[in-house]
């Protein structure tokens, strides 16, 4: 009995993650008039009727979408990469009287509600002429990231410091010692970064919304989302667009599901 | 030597961003909040305590923080899902990555599609609406536009959204809890329950506290989805919802501001409670 139990729950509750998805899909691929007469949970009559997703691609401006948010993740995650190590390497690599006091600021930070404090960041991105440029979006995702330095600094752990010292002995600076040891052999810890916080910037809606006005500048969350408007009464079209921003998701899952889980706890038992 | 100050050479970036973009904004906010300004004008004129004095009493306002609780007593519903097939699936190894996938992979999805594949959901005569009519309930609902139903569809649709990741988290929990613990049970006559008594719970207390917490400031600070589905009409508007449009639609940046500061010192209260009950057994960052 408990075992049937146990397999009735888990699969109602795949069906219950999965359902709302697949019908999004099915809607994806029906013409219009198929849309308004067939019911929610019919598959569609032609899976190869790419209609929609055509007009989600071109009319949408889903490739702007796509190169916007492609240029800010590049970008921001290569800053994040260096601009985290570094400051990881300082944290674990050197002792220091104020090193409580700058752990302490950047944990604090991190209990900051990102969502507020936009209402004063957003003065101080305009004071720097960024509003409606990619760069507000991108110098407020390299920002105040403690994950980041929290898994750097975790992996610098284990990269034993007789290796800096035996560089040193043989005539490298500090910073050679960065460059040629510690970047080298923290590379599982800047996929870990880069997976899980690409996912988050793909993912983010309010930084670009506030910032990114223009329709140049839409990556693909507002492209999304702007596209509703226009389109409120076209369902099978929004169904694509949907789906289009969702397919990369599936592919990074899918590839690296392991990095993911990996960054995921390490990132939220802080 | 000048070798004794290099390491503020590697911090100064993160620095520098960590106070642009973070500290001088909430000291500044602290300032507006006192203060009445449209955001655009040089000059500000003081307003002493007034905004806070209406965050506090104005009855708008104690509406959108009631508007939370919708979302953290779903957070109960979360974490009760969560750890239930956290447990299942500790014990259980046949299908379990594919099963731990499909659970975990909304937390994965983009806010706005989310929202999208929920308003499609809930369309009056949708998706949710035939599901419901097969298994008896007919009729179709107005699921986003009814006040008294809206806040449960968004409060759902987040429990969609978020179970996964306190999944994960429970799993990662158990399962680092030595397995030997269970054969040394299981010798001793212990069965399935006690197992979860006696060993697991006491293995995950401090991530399951640290949820509750995640939960509480998770739900004053409700943004995305409400926002992207029904805008915060029908009386679904949160409170941050309410700062955005203060701030960014009808220019009070002082009031706005004291609405953040509002959450900011109830979120860190309640991280400084949090603390207090659960201590941190080792703060591993140094």
């Amino acid at each position: 009995m408990i075992r049937i139990g146990k397999w009735i729950s888990l699969i109602g509750a795949a069906l219950v993650v999965l359902a709302p998805l697949v019908v999004v899909l099915f809607a994806a691929f029906k013409t219009h008039s198929e849309y308004a007469t067939t019911g929610a949970l019919t598959p569609p009559h032609d899976w190869f009727h790419l209609a929609n997703f055509r007009t989600a691609w071109t009319n949408g401006a889903m490739l702007r979408g796509f190169l916007n948010t492609t240029i800010i993740l590049v970008i921001s995650l290569t800053g994040t990469v260096f601009v985290g190590t570094l400051a990881a390497y300082a944290v674990n690599r050197f002792q220091f009287r104020l090193k409580r006091l700058v752990l302490g600021l950047f944990l604090v930070a991190a209990l900051v509600p990102g969502v507020t404090t936009q209402i004063a960041t957003y003065q101080i991105v305009k004071s720097m002429d960024l509003v409606n440029t990619l760069w507000a979006a991108i110098v407020l995702f390299l920002g105040t990231d403690i994950v980041s330095i929290y898994i750097f600094v975790q992996f610098m752990q284990s990269i034993p410091p007789s290796l800096d010292e035996a560089a040193v002995l043989d005539g490298a600076t500090r910073f050679g010692v960065y460059r040629r040891i510690i970047l080298p052999l923290m590379k599982p810890a800047i996929a870990t970064v880069v997976i899980i916080k690409g996912i988050a910037i793909y993912n983010e809606f309010y930084i670009p919304f506030l910032y990114l006005r223009s329709p140049g500048l839409n990556v693909i969350s507002t492209a999304l989302f702007r596209f509703k408007g226009p389109y409120g009464a076209q369902w099978e079209v929004i169904a694509a667009c949907t789906m289009i921003v969702i397919l990369p998701t599936v592919v990074i899952f899918l590839l690296l599901q392991r990095f993911i889980y990996t960054g995921i706890t390490a990132g939220a038992t802080k | 030597m000048t070798k004794a100050r290099t390491h503020w050479l590697y911090l100064a970036p993160a620095l520098a961003l960590l106070i642009t973009f973070t500290y001088v904004p909430v000291a500044n906010m602290v300032w507006y909040s006192f203060h009445k300004w449209d955001g655009l004008s040089p000059t500000m004129t003081g307003a002493g305590l007034g905004n806070y004095v209406r965050v506090l009493t104005d009855e708008e306002y104690r509406r959108v923080f009631l508007v939370s609780l919708y979302y953290f007593a779903a957070s109960f519903l979360q974490i009760a899902v969560a750890l239930y097939f956290a447990v299942v699936l500790t014990f259980q190894r046949r299908l379990r990555n594919l099963f731990k996938g499909i659970l975990f992979f909304p937390y994965l999805l983009n806010g706005v599609a989310v929202g999208f594949v929920f308003l499609y959901l809930f369309q009056p005569g949708g998706t949710l609406d035939t599901v419901l009519g097969f298994l008896g309930v007919s009729g179709d609902h107005l699921w986003l536009g009814d006040p008294d139903i809206a806040n449960y569809s968004l409060a759902g649709t987040s429990v969609w959204r978020f179970t996964g990741l306190s999944f994960v988290l429970f799993l990662g929990a158990i399962q680092s809890i030595p397995p030997d613990l269970y054969e040394a049970a299981e010798i001793d006559g212990a069965n399935r329950w006690h197992q979860f008594r006696f060993i697991i719970a006491p293995g995950i207390r401090r991530i399951i506290g640290l949820s509750f917490i995640l939960a509480i400031s998770g739900s004053l600070s409700v943004f995305e989805i409400p926002f992207i589905m029904t805008g915060g009409a029908n009386g679904t508007r949160t409170f941050v919802i309410r700062a955005y449009e203060t701030a960014f639609q009808f220019r009070q940046i002082g009031l706005a501001s004291a609405m953040a500061v509002v959450l900011l010192l109830l979120v860190l209260l309640i991280t400084w409670v949090q603390r207090r009950i659960v201590p941190d057994e080792e703060v591993t960052l140094s």
